[in-house]
């Protein structure tokens, strides 16, 4: 492993070469536009910061956007964790495609992702002339918000159970088994306990890129004032009518909550290290 | 790697029918949710033919979204993957103090919503940023030109190639080019000769990863670039002006080009994979 010990921390060259790239461009392309940003929130003062964050029409942006990314959460918890589980536990044809699949949504821009969307679930498209008659609208709907949402959060679930699982010692379960657990015994007792961290981690991951997702939703979403209109549209909007103190203000909300959930996501990889390393 | 497990916990004669139910079930979601969305594009693209498809794709407006994103990504990429390479020399060869809250503002971008980003850079260099007053008076615009279109994109992408690398390099340590450096190689010998062979696929993979989002950003471009017809607009701001122009044929025809590239970038992703697993 790479722990130099203190006396030759500095042993190999370009230390101050590396450290003054990096900080000049930290500063210049991360830091200086987000102070830059925080400082125009901050000279808005607090009760028009307020006022704008709790006006009818924001508070019912925020309203949808976390609905829709709370309801794209848990639909991709099940199938994150089904997809996991398939991948790691059987073997089958089309394994290795299913396996290329989920990574699909980070590939794929997002307004590629919302153009197809919107066309497969508009009321002539290939699931939605089918979902139409049942009375169930996607297209230009919440519902379509949460797809969308959906489609674009997918792999985060998969991708922090799955290596999970994959290191799972067998023994544990063999043990259960043969002291006489049943299968779903094994399961909440051995496996879901081991798997937490991690799905709880890519649970919180998939909610912060589905708040803060734009492209694939402004395509099926109909963003419609008071009913399927997103946060990040609210701000579009905004800044369309040159009112930057709404857009600062509105942008330092979405800013804060990313931070937020970066802490609780960073808090759960800690957790689930020190479960690795206990057991 | 997420492929390969280690050990087979279950051998079993012949599959239980919890296990068919639990492939089936994956593999329909995955192909509803992913994989029609993808054809789509496709089908639509080349609905009224191969002649028109190639008429789409030639007009000039897209032939110049095409050629703009290209130009952005042979900028961004290159500068990252210097970024990318010096940021996770300082972090995995050097102890320093800051040295893990470095890292954390390294990933800063990945939790900051493309969208918020733009709005950042608005406060920055727009006619109401902090540097909007001195911009102006120089007689410099960056706003809504193809240099916010860099910039923001820089801001996206830039942890993407720093990412790949940091954990490879963690891993591999240091003690081959201490060697080197006490055999009396300089620097940039170092890198070249020693680490470089050591970390090509990674940086690779990086270098993959960010050009597929640079490519398709689309929340943060589509603030800053003020979508200036025939000047700053980018692929997928494109598709979107195209949709909106109720040109479906045109704005598939575009994805489909996008679509293309993030196929390329999944097989690239599994060969590199491949190269990782067998060394």
């Amino acid at each position: 492993m790479s722990a130099s010990s203190p006396a030759r921390r500095h042993l190999l060259p370009g230390f101050g070469l590396t450290l003054g790239v990096t900080l000049l461009y930290l500063v210049i392309i991360v830091a200086m536009p987000l102070t830059a940003m925080l400082f125009k929130a901050a000279s808005l003062g607090w009760a028009d910061f307020w006022s704008i964050v709790t006006s009818e029409r924001s508070l019912s942006a925020f309203r949808v956007t976390f609905l829709a990314a709370a309801g794209a959460t848990v639909f991709n918890a099940i199938q994150g964790l089904l997809i996991a589980w398939v991948l790691v536990r059987y073997r089958f044809p089309g394994r290795r495609l299913l396996d290329g699949l989920v990574d699909l949504p980070f590939a794929l821009p997002t307004a590629v992702a919302g153009l197809a969307l919107v066309t497969v679930f508009s009321n002539n498209g290939v699931f939605g002339q089918f979902l139409e008659p049942l009375g169930i609208k996607v297209a230009y709907t919440p519902l379509g918000i949460m797809i969308a949402m959906a489609f674009t959060s997918t792999p985060f679930v998969v991708r922090t159970v799955q290596p999970v699982l994959e290191d799972m010692q067998g023994e544990l379960e063999e043990a259960a088994h043969a002291l006489g657990a049943t299968r779903w015994q094994i399961f909440t007792k051995v496996i879901w306990p081991t798997i937490l961290p991690a799905f709880t981690a890519g649970c919180t991951l998939a909610f912060a890129r589905s708040i803060g997702e734009f492209g694939a939703v402004v395509f099926i979403a109909g963003n419609l004032p008071f009913e399927t209109e997103i946060i990040s549209l609210l701000m579009f909007i905004r800044l369309d009518e040159y009112d930057y103190a709404s857009a600062a203000a509105l942008a330092t909300v979405l800013l804060a909550a990313a931070f937020l959930l970066l802490i609780i996501t960073n808090s759960l990889q800690a957790w689930q290290l020190r479960y690795a390393e206990r057991s | 790697m997420p492929n390969a497990p280690k050990r087979m916990t279950h051998v079993r004669h012949g599959r239980s029918g919890s296990e068919i139910a639990l492939i089936a079930l994956a593999l329909v979601l995955a192909l509803v949710f992913l994989a029609v969305p993808l054809a789509v594009i496709f089908v639509e693209a080349f609905k009224a033919g191969v002649a028109v498809y190639v008429s789409k794709i030639m007009e000039p407006a897209t032939l110049h979204a095409i050629g703009l994103t290209v130009l952005t990504a042979l900028v961004v990429v290159p500068i990252n993957i210097g970024f990318g390479i010096a940021a996770a020399w300082l972090v995995t060869r050097y102890r320093f103090p800051g040295r893990k809250l470095l890292i954390s503002v390294i990933e800063i971008p990945f939790s900051v919503s493309p969208i918020v980003a733009g709005v950042t850079y608005l406060f920055l260099y727009g006619a109401q940023g902090l540097f909007g007053p001195a911009l102006q008076e120089a007689g410099l615009q960056i706003m809504f030109t193809i240099w916010a279109i860099f910039l923001v994109s820089l801001f996206v992408t830039s942890p993407f190639v720093a990412r790949e690398l940091i954990p490879l390099m963690q891993q591999q340590g240091s003690d081959d080019e201490e060697a080197a450096y006490s055999l009396g190689a300089n620097g940039f010998q170092i890198f070249r000769l020693v680490t470089l062979p050591n970390i090509r696929w990674a940086l690779l993979y990086g270098a993959i990863l960010c050009n597929a989002r640079v490519m398709g950003e689309f929340g943060g471009v589509s603030i800053v670039s003020g979508s200036v017809r025939g000047q700053t607009m980018t692929l997928p701001l494109q598709i979107e002006l195209l949709f909106n122009d109720y040109n479906a044929l045109g704005a598939f025809a575009a994805s489909s080009v996008l679509a293309l590239i993030s196929l390329l970038t999944l097989a690239a992703k599994a060969i590199l994979e491949r190269r990782a697993d067998h060394g």
